[in-house]
């Protein structure tokens, strides 16, 4: 499970960590998977990942993720972006499934149980859970507790929390206290490691 | 579909999100879909209208001068873009907790195909030419209050993309209230397809044979 959206919020070193690591037979679960730089390649390039959840597998620069899907390397589950955040946070929250008007009636929807509520045709979702997230913020401290800059929050809240281990990097350690207790956007209790790499800019 | 006999002085891109931009009332929050809809910012300056990006973000401002980027602030379309004064940045899931929610007054999407019933086909032609993907499209189509559609009225071989029926997969039942196309206005109702406005020098019956359903009159 990676947090991010497109590049910013995307733990890059993290990443970089797991080629390193050799990890193969992954199921990466991630908004986008498009892949047109950095470790990204390499995981799908040398087969480590096996299976993409996903809502955007596409990019801009890249064909690599539809070329390995065609040729049928790769597996993958399509899912609207709306409920792939809530089956995560579901997950996080201990929401075992729910009911979506998301996708009913649809392909996407086509394979699941529908029910109509209140007279609108809803899709049963099942929550998301993961191994390990891996997440990128902008402030940490020892608890854990988390904030993040501008559009680098977007997967990275619901992801604590919805894995059995999570690791974030950080841009900035900081000191218990440093943080005004309503400036933490995810508090501590969902964190497992720190890794503190002040790397700069992310490149789009 | 018979090829109209006459051809068309059609809108551009930029007149059409010019003409659905005008429809846009003062207060309004609203998403701006990928491609062509993001055009329709432009037309808005003089009136507050809250954008929304998937990825996040209310308040969503023009794009930055090149020596103003700051790195972590992307649109959903992953472009740079600056924020208005009172934007707010949220989590993915509040993202489309309001979206869904119905807190969102009116999302501007792409489409390949719109059916009389408000049926929308916009994230696979089928073929999957350009590979799978749905992003958010499916969460805008049944969550925001208002869907208004920005396409061209016919496609490039002239067959219509206003149709009884979609054949592309679909993407969201029955959500469609507007259509702004490069030849006219139409407001799909109850009843089906109504011509709400045209284009200059375009007539009703200009736009009904360019529309393999039937169009209704005001």
């Amino acid at each position: 499970m990676l947090g991010g959206f497109g590049s910013v919020g995307l733990p890059n070193q993290l990443l970089d960590g797991l080629v390193a690591k050799g990890v193969r037979g992954i199921t990466l679960i991630a908004n986008n998977a498009g892949a047109a730089f950095g470790s990204m390649v390499t995981l799908l390039e040398t087969g480590a990942v096996e299976k993409v959840v996903c809502s955007y597998p596409r990019n801009a620069q890249s064909t690599l993720f539809v070329d390995l899907y065609r040729e049928g390397k790769i597996g993958l589950e399509l899912v609207p972006q709306g409920t792939l955040a809530e089956r995560i946070r579901a997950a996080s929250a201990g929401i075992p499934a729910f009911f979506t008007p998301t996708a009913a009636g649809t392909q996407l929807g086509a394979s699941k149980e529908q029910r109509e509520i209140n007279g609108r045709l809803c899709v049963l979702e099942q929550a998301l859970h993961a191994d390990v997230a891996l997440l990128e913020a902008w402030q940490a401290d020892r608890w854990g507790n988390l904030s993040y800059r501008l559009a680098g929050r977007n997967f990275n809240p619901i992801m604590a929390g919805a894995a059995k281990l999570t690791i974030v990097q950080t841009q900035h350690k900081v000191e218990l206290g440093e943080m005004r207790p309503d400036e933490v956007m995810t508090p501590g209790i969902y964190i497992n490691r720190v890794v503190h790499i002040p790397y700069g800019d992310p490149v789009l | 579909m018979s090829e109209p006999a006459t051809k068309l002085k059609t809108l551009t891109r930029e007149q059409m999100a010019a003409r659905l931009a005008a429809d846009i009332p003062e207060g309004w929050y609203v998403n701006l879909g990928i491609g062509a809809p993001t055009l329709v910012a432009n037309y808005v300056a003089n009136r507050e209208v809250i954008f929304h990006s998937e990825n996040g973000l209310l308040g969503v401002g023009p794009k930055p001068a090149d020596e103003n980027i700051e790195p972590w602030l992307i649109n959903a379309g992953k472009q740079y873009i600056t924020m208005m004064a009172g934007g707010s940045t949220f989590d993915s899931a509040d993202s489309f907790g309001l979206i869904r929610g119905g807190h969102l007054d009116l999302a501007v999407l792409g489409g390949y195909e719109v059916a009389e019933n408000g049926d929308l086909a916009n994230w696979s032609t089928g073929a999957n030419d350009a590979g799978p993907a749905v992003g958010g499209a499916m969460d805008l189509g049944a969550g925001a209050k208002q869907v208004w559609v920005l396409m061209d009225h016919t496609t490039k071989s002239g067959s219509s993309k206003l149709v009884e029926k979609c054949s592309y997969p679909l993407t969201a039942l029955g959500s469609v209230t507007r259509i702004y196309t490069n030849i006219a206005v139409i407001d799909v109702t109850p009843h089906g397809f109504v011509l709400r406005d045209s284009a200059p020098g375009v007539t009703f019956d200009d736009v009904q044979t360019r529309t393999s359903a039937v169009l209704h009159r005001r």
